[in-house]
């Protein structure tokens, strides 16, 4: 049985005087990935952020999210002056609660290991990427809501997402995520266009 | 497009909800707080440092004759404790804010009110406790009585405490700003006068050999209603700045 655990109703999402998107109806359904694609500025962050309810002021129409959102942003909330394990550790999102080895293991996944000490602030752009991916390794949220994850990873970064993706959805949850360049996460991928949606 | 709007998503699979821990949550960034305080120690080094140098430039300004600075002392403290929170109170959320963390807070499964309390209780550990329990060497530079050093020490311990906890709500409305700091010191510093009145107020009793439990107690008042009340107020100013 695949359970809803987003569902978007004829949601407009307005920046100022400007409407961005209008009459967007989407539901996301648990073992599916959905692609948010369209030009800059077209709005992909700002219904990325409505879903997660980060924006209700300028966001009209319902959405019904279920428990455990994991949202990623472009601000990655990581602390430039803690090590690595300590800003998984200590995430203020509270979704998971991992202990050390959990976290050691995570950040084996993205290819850290040996970097668990290591100030943040010290990675390279690339790095402090995957430690904030390593947050998906960890027990975390059923919807993963994730803003541009494939930015500044590297080919096998990439690969390593893509394979996370489908074990997410394989077993019972669903990721949303805005990109510009095609995923291959086999055929549970689903595109939209935020194009079509476009205010006036 | 017609889509199916479920009646009412199950919560029950997500186990990581049900047994979230939250003392276990709040101890966590209480500590995640401390220890950013600890490497950037500017962040508590500079409040103690500008209210050395500020102690320090009293008596060449006033003259060094102890007996004029001492009627001065408790006034002096006073606001030098108060210009150095207000310097707290503006770094506050900024971080937090800039970095994402603050969303992020936002989105923990407790409510934001509650969440915001470890950085409360870190900020106020590495400044108000610590400038409060060296005051009375701040003190002694300015002709201030030892004897009297146990209400210096009392009233500026909950004197910021409450400080921080009316900064913070000012602060969480001014993150957002862009140069805020002028912003939030209109908005808080006429919510410090009785703070400040009661304070200094405390510190002359206790220098004339008077009493000042009747100031503390309402230093202590104001505590216990601001340790209600500004969590909520901040999370409510959050919310603003956040745009949630």
């Amino acid at each position: 049985m695949s359970e809803t655990l987003l569902s978007v109703s004829d949601v407009s999402i307005n920046k100022g005087f400007r409407q961005l998107l209008r009459g967007v109806n989407l539901a996301v359904k648990s073992g599916e990935i959905w692609q948010l694609r369209g030009g800059n500025g077209v709005g992909k962050t700002s219904l990325l952020r409505a879903m997660a309810g980060l924006a209700r002021v300028e966001v009209f129409g319902v959405i019904d999210r279920c428990e455990g959102v994991l949202y990623s942003g472009h601000a990655s909330a990581l602390k430039a002056t803690l090590s690595a394990r300590e800003n998984l550790l200590s995430h203020p999102s509270g979704t998971a609660k991992p202990n050390v080895t959990e976290v050691d293991e995570a950040l084996a996944r993205v290819q850290l290991q040996g970097y668990e000490e290591a100030q943040v602030g010290r990675l390279s752009a690339g790095q402090k990427r995957r430690v904030a991916l390593a947050r998906l390794f960890l027990p975390s949220g059923r919807l993963w809501l994730l803003d541009e994850p494939f930015t500044a990873l590297d080919v096998h970064g990439v690969k390593v997402l893509e394979a996370r993706f489908m074990e997410h959805a394989e077993s019972g949850g669903a990721v949303v995520f805005t990109s510009h360049q095609p995923a291959d996460v086999g055929d549970k991928l689903n595109v939209i266009d935020l194009e079509q949606f476009r205010g006036d | 497009m017609a889509i199916e709007v479920p009646s009412k998503v199950q919560s029950k699979e997500s186990s990581e909800y049900q047994d979230f821990d939250m003392t276990r949550f709040l101890w966590v960034q209480t500590r995640r707080h401390l220890r950013l305080l600890v490497a950037s120690p500017g962040e508590i080094v500079n409040p103690l440092l500008f209210f050395l140098l500020v102690v320090i430039l009293f008596p060449l300004g006033l003259g060094p004759d102890p007996d004029q600075l001492a009627v001065l002392a408790p006034g002096i403290l006073w606001v030098v404790a108060l210009l150095a929170n207000l310097m707290i109170c503006m770094r506050l959320f900024v971080d937090d804010f800039d970095d994402g963390s603050l969303e992020q807070l936002a989105m923990a499964p407790i409510p934001l009110a509650v969440a915001v309390v470890p950085q409360l209780v870190a900020a106020w550990l590495a400044s108000g406790m610590i400038l409060s329990l060296v005051s009375p060497i701040f003190g002694l530079m300015l002709g201030f009585p030892l004897a009297a050093a146990p209400t210096l020490i009392a009233s500026l311990l909950m004197g910021t405490l409450l400080m921080l906890l009316i900064g913070g709500v000012g602060a969480a409305l001014t993150v957002g700003v862009q140069r805020g700091g002028i912003l939030l010191a209109l908005l808080i510093l006429p919510l410090y006068v009785p703070i400040l009145i009661a304070g200094s107020r405390a510190l002359e009793e206790a220098v004339n050999q008077g009493d000042p439990t009747v100031a503390l107690a309402l230093l202590g008042a104001g505590v216990t209603g601001g340790l209600v009340l500004a969590p909520v107020a901040i999370a409510a100013g959050l919310r603003v700045s956040l745009e949630l």
